[in-house]
C-alpha cells in the first residue's frame, strides 16, 4: 500500500525546522493558518507570525516590505487567493523589484474538491509564471515539498510554490536532491516521454506502468519547476523519445504543457500531447471524482501516450 | 554624512527648489505628473531636510528611517529630495523618464539609491510600510517609516485593508501622510468618490488622525513631531494641500496632473516661483533654458 501524505502538511514541517535555523524567516497568513500548516510555526515563534487577516493583498504587500528588510517571508493562503486575488501585488510590490518574497498556495488545482470552482486554483502556474523574476515550483509529494521549502528560502527572489490539499503518495522515500530548475527522471524509457508535476507525477509513473503492458516504454520525468524550465531536460527527452506527453493539474494554457511546448517547438519538435483541464471551471466533487471527470488519470496520459505512438 | 537640519524658513527654501526641479524635470522630459508632485513638495522638504535619520552616503543603512511615495506618480517630487539631498547628482534629474535613465516614469527601488520601494500601482505603499515597520520591531530597531498617501489612492480598497493591519499591530513607528489635494484624474474627489469624513474614518480604523496646512512648514513640523510621541498606535497626517501649489495656472488646474507643462509654461512655472523669493540654496540649470 502506497503511503500518503500531504503536501501542505510537509510545509508546515518545514517551515518550523527553517525557523529554528535562521531567525530571518517571518510567516504570513491570511486567515487561514489551520489550513495552510504554518500554524506549526506561529506556535512556536508567535513574534515572527503575522495573521494579517482576510486580506490578501495586504499580506502580500506587507510580505514585501518585511523582505526589504532582509526578512525572508513566507506568505501562504489558498492557491487561487494567493495568486488570482492579490496578482498585482505579486506583480508591484514583489515580482518587478525582485523581492525576496515566497509565496506559497496550498490548495492548489481541483482537488480543492467539494469547494467548488471558486477555490479552485486553476490558472495560477499560468498566473505565477507570467511574472518576471518569479520561480514556479510545484512538488511531486511531501519528501519534495519539504526539499523545495528549503531551497525556496535558500534562493534570493520571489518564489511561488504551489501544494495541494489531499494527502499524495509517497514518491521519494529519501532525499530527491531538489535542485530547482532540474527535472527529476523517475523511469527510465525509449519509447515516450511524460511529464508532469504535482500530484500528477504518481499518476504519470501509473500511466508508465500501463504502457509498458503494451510494450511501450516510457520516461518519467518530475517536472517540478515550472519557471526556470529544465530546458536541457526537455530536449533531451524529445531527442531521445521523439514524443512528449505532459500532465498538470492546471487549465492547459500558460501551465507545464505551455511550457514545455515552447521550449519542444524552438528545438526539436516533436508531436506532444497535453492532459491538463480544457478552459473551463470544473464543479464540486470528491477530489477522485473530478479528477476522473476532468481526464487527470493515469488512462488518459496512456491512451494520449498510445494515440502520440500510432503517429510515430 | 548624516543630513543638516535646516530651520522652517530654510525649508521653505527648499521646498521652493524642489518645485523648480519638478517644473523643470517634467517641462524637460515632456511628460510627468507636475501636479500631484507639487502638492507635496512642502512636505518632502520637511521630511528629507528635517525628520528623516538617513544617509545619502549610506543609502542601504540599516537604523535609516524609511519613506515610502505610496502616490508612485510623484516620483519628479521624491527624486528632486533624493538628489538634493546628495543621493546622486543633480543633473541626472533631466533624465527622467528617458531610455536608460534610471528615473523611471514611477519610483522602482533597484533603479536608484534612495527609492525604497517600487510603487506607481496606487493602493500598495501603506502595507509596505506596515512590513517595514515590523521588520523594525522584530530587530529591534528604532527606525521610522513614513508614508506619503494620495488622496485619490483612498479609493483603493488595500489601503483600508492596511489601515487596519497598522494599529492591529499598534505600528506607533509609523506615519502617514495623506496629500489631500482634493483632486484626482476624473475630476474633484467628492464628485468621483466620497472621501469624508476622512479624519474620522482613519481615527474609526485606530489610527491617531491629524489635520494640518500642508503648506504651513510651522505646521508639518509640529504635526511630524507630534506623531514621534504617540504611542500604541500609528498616526496620519492629513495635509491639506493645492495640486499644482506653487504655478499660479498649474493650481487646481487637473490639466497638469499628468501633463507635463511645455516651454512656455514651463519658464512661467520657473519665474513664479523664484520670483516669491530667490531660492538661495538652488543651484539648478535646466538645460539651456534657465
Amino acid at each position: 500500500m502506497t503511503q500518503l501524505l500531504s503536501t501542505r502538511e510537509a510545509y508546515g514541517r518545514a517551515l518550523l525546522e527553517l525557523g529554528r535555523t535562521n531567525k530571518d524567516i517571518v510567516a504570513l497568513d491570511a486567515d487561514l493558518s489551520g489550513s495552510t500548516k504554518t500554524g506549526l510555526f506561529a506556535a512556536e515563534f508567535p513574534e515572527r507570525h503575522f495573521e494579517m487577516g482576510i486580506a490578501e493583498a495586504s499580506m502580500i504587500g506587507t510580505a514585501a516590505g518585511l523582505a526589504s528588510c532582509g526578512k525572508i517571508p513566507f506568505a501562504s493562503t489558498f492557491a487561487v487567493f494567493a495568486t488570482c486575488r492579490s496578482f498585482d501585488q505579486l506583480r508591484m510590490s514583489v515580482a518587478y523589484p525582485n523581492l525576496n518574497v515566497k509565496v506559497v498556495g496550498t490548495h492548489g488545482g481541483i482537488t480543492v474538491g467539494e469547494d467548488g470552482a471558486s477555490h479552485h486554483a486553476i490558472e495560477d502556474i499560468a498566473l505565477a509564471c507570467a511574472l518576471p523574476n518569479f520561480t514556479v515550483i510545484v512538488p511531486a509529494d511531501a519528501r519534495e515539498a519539504e526539499e523545495v521549502v528549503r531551497a525556496a528560502a535558500e534562493r534570493v527572489g520571489p518564489v511561488y510554490i504551489r501544494l495541494t490539499r489531499p494527502a499524495v503518495p509517497v514518491l521519494y522515500e529519501d532525499s530527491c536532491n531538489f535542485t530547482i530548475g532540474k527535472a527529476i527522471t523517475l523511469r527510465m524509457g525509449d519509447d515516450i516521454t511524460i511529464m508532469a508535476n504535482g500530484l500528477m507525477v504518481s499518476r504519470a509513473l501509473e500511466a508508465a506502468t500501463l504502457l509498458e503492458q503494451d510494450g511501450i516504454s516510457t520516461k518519467v520525468l518530475d517536472m517540478h519547476t515550472v519557471k526556470p524550465l529544465d530546458e536541457e531536460a526537455v530536449k533531451e527527452a524529445a531527442q531521445e523519445t521523439g514524443a512528449i506527453v505532459t500532465a498538470e493539474e492546471h487549465l492547459l494554457h500558460g501551465g507545464l504543457g505551455s511550457a514545455v511546448s515552447r521550449v519542444v517547438l524552438e528545438n526539436c519538435p516533436v508531436p506532444m500531447r497535453f492532459i491538463a483541464i480544457r478552459d473551463q471551471y470544473a464543479r464540486s466533487g470528491k477530489p477522485d471524482e473530478l479528477l476522473e471527470t476532468y481526464g487527470l488519470t493515469a488512462a488518459s496520459i496512456a491512451a494520449a501516450a498510445r494515440e502520440l505512438m500510432s503517429l510515430k | 554624512m548624516k543630513q543638516k537640519r535646516l530651520s522652517a524658513s530654510e525649508l521653505q527654501g527648499k521646498a521652493r527648489c524642489l518645485r523648480c526641479h519638478i517644473i523643470g524635470m517634467t517641462g524637460t522630459a515632456g511628460s510627468g505628473h507636475p501636479g500631484g508632485s507639487l502638492s507635496a513638495a512642502d512636505i518632502l522638504a520637511a521630511l528629507y531636510f528635517r525628520v528623516l535619520h538617513h544617509d545619502p552616503d549610506n543609502p542601504r543603512w540599516d537604523d535609516r528611517d524609511r519613506f515610502v511615495l505610496s502616490k508612485g506618480h510623484a516620483a519628479p517630487l521624491l527624486y528632486a529630495a533624493l538628489a538634493e539631498s546628495g543621493y546622486f547628482p543633480l543633473e541626472l534629474l533631466y533624465t527622467l523618464r528617458k531610455l536608460d535613465s534610471p528615473l523611471q516614469g514611477h519610483p522602482h527601488m533597484t533603479e536608484l539609491p534612495g527609492v525604497e520601494a517600487s510603487t506607481g500601482s496606487l493602493g500598495q505603499g501603506l502595507s509596505i510600510a506596515n512590513g517595514m515597520a515590523l521588520a523594525g520591531r522584530l530587530d529591534g530597531r528604532t527606525y521610522r517609516v513614513y508614508v506619503l498617501l494620495g488622496d485619490g489612492e483612498m479609493d483603493e480598497g488595500q489601503v483600508w485593508e492596511a489601515a487596519m493591519a497598522a494599529s492591529h499591530y499598534e505600528l506607533d513607528s509609523l506615519t502617514a501622510i495623506l496629500d489631500r489635494n482634493r483632486q484626482q484624474i476624473d475630476g474633484w474627489t467628492t464628485d468621483v468618490m466620497t472621501l469624508e469624513p476622512l479624519a474620522d474614518k482613519w481615527r474609526a480604523f485606530g489610527w491617531h488622525a491629524l489635520e494640518i496646512n500642508g503648506h504651513d512648514m510651522e505646521a508639518i513640523l509640529k504635526a511630524l513631531s507630534q506623531a514621534q510621541q504617540v504611542t500604541g498606535q500609528p498616526t496620519i497626517v492629513i495635509a491639506h494641500t493645492i495640486k499644482g501649489r506653487g504655478v499660479s495656472f498649474m493650481e487646481c488646474n487637473l490639466q497638469f496632473h499628468g501633463n507635463a507643462p511645455d516651454l512656455e509654461e514651463m519658464e512661467q512655472g520657473l519665474g513664479e516661483i523664484r520670483t516669491e523669493e530667490k531660492c538661495k540654496s538652488c543651484k539648478v540649470q535646466y538645460p539651456g533654458r534657465c
